[in-house]
């Protein structure tokens, strides 16, 4: 039986520079609880390290934990890549860890903690999460796409790091799934301004646990998985996408 | 002046476009951020970027553009190469960075005028 199934699919972790210890899995699931989210997506910047310690902390939990990726592309357009499996996620950490240079500046741009579901401190990545792979964005595409996963256009109504703000417009051979934008405007707006070629997705993109549902899109699916979502953004199989 | 005395002064590399530099160039446009580039370069720009994706193709004939400047030896994506041919824009590469590029040919065109 379908059901409707609230989902926040841009959520960082305390692995991203930019986010304190607070992103940890209990602040996390405390925090989508909180909000009624069924479906979060875990999206740090270029790894995938905190996804499995999430979905673990998930397991007694009713909600859904996507291991997932928010990569930089070579033209630093930020996708969101999320997986149903966590073996997936971390082929795509190879592709890009082998593709990102640089080591990280704690000072500069902060820590980067990987943690394990008991909230204990496992070590810091030294890479430099925050920075460009040398990927053209259409090859990361077709990566995701190869693993079974799904790729959506971050936030592209910000200027930054956005496929609209680097790229000018939506180039017509990229296969997206989604796009995503942020609170700032709704789909019917975006819709309007950017596309109305790809389904919109609505995430918080959140840094800090009141963050998280703040924006979050409403699908009808069976199950919260990436392989439901993806029907629903095809509309097939009565699944579909109810904002 | 015109473009292909830049060409010349510069000493770029003329990957695409050859028979399109005798065209005028007004003055440069410096940025990577092709939204940008979008709302504010003029007509006749001679653009300056780092930026190899296909789409600097599309938003060069929008605005009307002189040509392309791709600095740091970038090499442009076969796409950009293709629809740069297509078009007959000229695309030119300098093993410069973006800072340097954009010193000379500031100088060059304001010399002249």
């Amino acid at each position: 039986m379908l059901r409707p199934f609230k989902a926040d699919l841009h959520i960082h972790t305390c692995l991203s520079p930019c986010t304190e210890l607070d992103m940890s899995p209990k602040g996390i699931l405390k925090a989508a609880k909180k909000k009624e989210i069924d479906i979060i997506g875990i999206c740090d910047h270029n790894s995938s390290e905190n996804s499995l310690a999430i979905m673990n902390a998930a397991k007694k939990m009713n909600i859904n934990v996507f291991p997932g990726m928010e990569v930089t592309s070579q033209e630093e357009v930020h996708v969101l890549a999320l997986f149903d499996e966590i073996e997936n996620a971390l082929k795509l950490q190879e592709h890009v860890y082998d593709k990102l240079p640089g080591e990280n500046d704690e000072e500069a741009f902060g820590k980067q903690v990987i943690v394990n579901e008991k909230e204990e401190v496992l070590g810091f990545n030294n890479k430099l999460l925050i920075g460009a792979t040398t990927i053209p964005l259409e090859k990361i595409i077709k990566i995701i796409h190869s693993l079974d996963g799904i790729a959506i256009a971050s936030h592209i109504d910000r200027e930054s790091f956005s496929i609209i703000g680097q790229l000018g417009f939506i180039p017509d051979n990229l296969e997206l799934d989604a796009l995503e934008i942020s609170p700032a405007i709704t789909p019917e707006e975006a819709k309007k301004r950017y596309s109305k070629d790809y389904p919109i997705t609505c995430s918080s993109d959140a840094h800090y646990p009141d963050d998280i549902g703040k924006s979050f899109t409403s699908f009808l699916l069976k199950d919260g998985t990436v392989a439901e979502i993806k029907k629903a953004l095809k509309n097939e199989d009565g699944r579909k996408l109810i904002h | 002046m015109k473009l292909k005395e830049i060409i010349e002064k510069l000493q770029l590399k003329v990957l695409t476009g050859q028979d399109k530099l005798d065209v005028e160039v007004t003055s440069g446009y410096t940025s990577d951020l092709l939204s940008d580039v979008i709302a504010n370069s003029k007509e006749s720009n001679l653009w300056i970027t780092l930026q190899t994706h296909q789409n600097i193709i599309a938003v060069a004939k929008l605005k009307d553009l002189s040509g392309i400047i791709i600095v740091n030896n970038r090499e442009p994506d076969e796409d950009t190469l293709k629809k740069a041919k297509e078009e007959n824009l000229p695309l030119l590469g300098s093993e410069e960075m973006a800072f340097e590029v954009s010193g000379k040919l500031y100088e060059l065109i304001s010399l002249k005028d």
